[in-house]
């Protein structure tokens, strides 16, 4: 009887359980020293872009630089406001970063490659990045601060705008795949990467995930010219730091959304020898590591637009063009009976 | 219900501020995002500048205008030699005006690419900041190598130059000269046409040329809204009537035309700096009157004159006659002027200073109301304002 118990409490319990920590480890920390990694080569192309050498003396060519950054964060005081509201004003940083981390969840980095594979993967993904806003708004209000409050304000109203528009782009997908899954989603890319049929849509998607994760030309929430830092203002050491992981991660996720919606996940450019010798997590990340490269790109190249000139491209630039799109990607579909069969 | 009144929202913009341009603070009265009063507090960079000159030599005051408008110091030194030079009726030879229209035109170059730059990072385009940092550093090597200072020159003295060039160096001046042009070219590629830019400035921040007037606005400011105002075509000095150059104006007076007007005059002044090298006359860079301006340190060894003249300049200084003079020139933010008072002795008994980002600092509530909060960051930043010269 014990023997049984201790059976079933194993094979049912404790191992599967085992197993699914091994697997979130197996993404959490490649994820987390990718983060790090990410913020050494934006220092680094930055710097190249503005003919300037970026972080060079931390290890060989600055590569422990991160690690230096890390260190120092981790060593430093955390000063809490003292009109602060203690308790929001620590949750705030942790909801922002255990959002950016939890979403990853249901990305398939490759064939199989997944933590939970659901049905419903696209929902979830927009019900974590609309719970994004959460972490900012509060972190915003408990600071005490009007810069902080300010940053707030301009970041939620603009994740919520921009979030209407990106749900249009995703239904268009969704339109010509009949899944949520994300897998299910790459799969249907297997002739043809819907950033072709669908580029207006790429185009529109790309743009709003600089906004969701409030990058340049989007990055009103913590214009330093404006309003200093936004609603990190009065963050400090580690607190500050789950900021800047949190936003460095919800990067990297709106890169591998946009690479799973349009640019066909682990999927090779084209099945034929040379590329799909190369194992499907490759080209994820080689597709995640191109568009960051766009997103700093895009930093160093453009000025910020003003808080009403982006409501204005949210709502009446986006919003109908999306919907516009939506209903003809529909038609189309309908029109050539091309819907996808049998889901 | 009990009534509820909403009141405005206050920010505290700087002095700890990204976009203070040094130790500018705005009161600011926001609605929502809307700049309601913007109450501009000056004097955190006081220094007492004008008051300490009057216990100075004239020599000894050169150095303090360097510290006015530290982004382009050889301009502030160019009106102080020129007010001195008038009270005392003394010539500057031909070599020493060039020289000196020479690095007022490096100067202005100075000051607008870090205008132009800094703006633009107002607006958030970072990379033009850092490119022009880097002309501007070359261009500062000039400076060092004409004076051994990379600011704070105190190059430009009563009288003419304090030492020549060194040799080559304005060949050297010349051949860099298409690099810097490469650069602002680049730089108007990433702004000019940039639309998030053009969204940014065009009709902000407009100022009619009756207002400009009005607010006694000049330089760029001024020409901005349509009035071709410019001291080197007005009233000439230093031999700028030798040159030919246009005075760029702008057209609807808003932070858009005043950075097309920044981007052209750093190519007039590149102009003006090639005529000059290609014309630049030989003799000596200062006037031989040893009784202001002191000897050479070769005619110093031989000649017991020289050395009694040297002595005198730098412990007493030398008598400028009674009187009072207002000479200004055109620095690269505007009428830069000295008004001079003497009373015969070697010290003035009074130099006011008028700095032309003071008034343009005045307008700051009058061209930001009614406008957004970035709107009033990209004014500010416009309006080209150094507290150096405004704290005085």
């Amino acid at each position: 009887m014990t023997e049984s118990l201790w059976q079933t409490l194993w094979t049912g319990y404790v191992f599967p359980g085992g197993l699914i920590l091994v697997h979130i480890l197996m993404l959490t920390v490649p994820l987390l020293i990718a983060v790090a990694y990410l913020t050494l080569m934006e220092r680094k192309v930055l710097a190249a872009m503005s003919l300037r050498m970026g972080p060079n003396v931390v290890g060989p060519f600055g590569l422990l630089q991160p690690f230096a950054d890390a260190a120092k964060l981790i060593f430093k005081e955390t000063i809490i406001p003292s009109g602060a509201n203690k308790f929001l004003f620590i949750a705030a940083p942790c909801i922002t970063f255990i959002l950016a981390l939890i979403a990853w969840a249901v990305i398939p980095v490759g064939e199989g490659l997944v933590i939970a594979n659901i049905n419903v993967g696209v929902l979830y993904l927009f019900a974590i990045s609309s719970l994004g806003v959460y972490g900012i708004i509060i972190a915003g209000w408990s600071s005490n601060s009007r810069y902080a409050f300010l940053g707030a304000l301009r970041s939620s109203a603009q994740m919520v705008s921009y979030e209407v528009s990106m749900g249009f782009v995703i239904i268009s997908v969704l339109l010509c795949v009949g899944s949520l899954n994300l897998s299910a989603i790459v799969q249907a890319q297997k002739t043809v990467w819907f950033a072709i049929p669908l580029f207006p849509m790429f185009i529109v998607f790309f743009i709003s995930a600089l906004a969701e994760t409030n990058r340049h030309p989007f990055d009103l929430p913590e214009a330093e010219a404006e309003l200093v830092a936004g609603y990190q203002v009065e963050y400090s050491s580690m607190a500050f730091a789950l900021f800047f992981l949190g936003e460095y991660a919800n990067m990297i996720l709106m890169s591998g959304m946009t690479t799973i919606l349009f640019l066909g996940g682990w999927l090779p450019p084209f099945d034929i020898a040379p590329f799909n010798w190369i194992p499907g997590i490759v080209w994820f990340c080689l597709k995640i590591f191109v568009l960051l490269f766009v997103f700093i790109w895009v930093r160093a190249t453009v000025p910020r637009y003003r808080y009403d000139q982006l409501m204005r491209l949210g709502w009446k630039v986006f919003l109908p063009f999306s919907l516009f799109w939506v209903v003809l990607t529909a038609g189309v579909l309908l029109a050539f009976d091309l819907l996808p069969k049998g889901v | 219900m009990a009534e509820v009144t909403i009141a405005n929202y206050m920010v505290n913009f700087g002095p700890q501020h990204p976009a203070a341009h040094g130790v500018l603070r705005l009161v600011m009265e926001l609605d929502g995002e809307i700049v309601e009063r913007c109450d501009p507090h000056i004097g955190l960079l006081h220094r007492g500048t004008e008051k300490l000159i009057e216990h100075k030599t004239y020599l000894q005051a050169v150095p303090y205008f360097d510290r006015l408008d530290y982004v382009a110091p050889m301009n502030q030194e160019h009106a102080f030699a020129l007010a001195t030079e008038r009270l005392l009726g003394l010539e500057v030879p031909a070599r020493g005006q060039a020289v000196r229209v020479l690095f007022a035109e490096i100067g202005r170059l100075l000051n607008h690419l870090l205008n132009v730059t800094t703006h633009a990072l107002d607006c958030g385009a970072m990379t033009p900041a850092l490119w022009g940092f880097e002309e501007r550093e070359k261009l500062m090597e000039f400076y060092e190598g004409v004076s051994g200072a990379r600011m704070h020159a105190a190059y430009f003295r009563p009288g003419g130059v304090h030492q020549d060039m060194p040799r080559g160096m304005d060949e050297e001046i010349v051949k860099y000269l298409p690099r810097m042009l490469k650069v602002i070219d680049d730089i108007e590629g990433l702004l000019t046409e940039n639309r998030i830019y053009r969204q940014r400035n065009v009709d902000i921040g407009v100022i009619s040329a009756k207002d400009a007037m009005d607010w006694s606005f000049s330089g760029v400011m001024l020409r901005g809204s349509g009035v071709a105002w410019d001291l080197r075509k007005s009233q000439p000095y230093d031999g700028y009537e030798k040159y030919d150059f246009d005075i760029p104006v702008g057209k609807n007076g808003d932070c858009f035309d005043r950075y097309l007007c920044r981007i052209e005059e750093m190519r007039q002044s590149a102009k003006i700096i090639e005529q000059v090298v290609a014309s630049m006359p030989t003799g000596p860079i200062a006037s031989d009157d040893r009784k202001v301006v002191p000897p050479k340190r070769g005619e110093m060894k031989k000649s017991m004159e020289a050395l009694i003249h040297h002595f005198k300049l730098y412990t007493e200084g030398y008598h400028v006659p009674e009187g009072e003079t207002y000479a200004a020139v055109e620095a690269p933010k505007g009428e830069f002027g000295v008004y001079l008072v003497s009373d015969g002795s070697n010290k003035p008994y009074r130099c006011r200073i008028r700095a032309p980002g003071f008034p343009h600092l005045q307008a700051t509530d009058f061209l930001s109301k009614g406008y957004m909060l970035a709107d009033a960051v990209s004014i500010v930043g416009n309006m080209d304002i150094v507290f150096g010269e405004i704290d005085r």
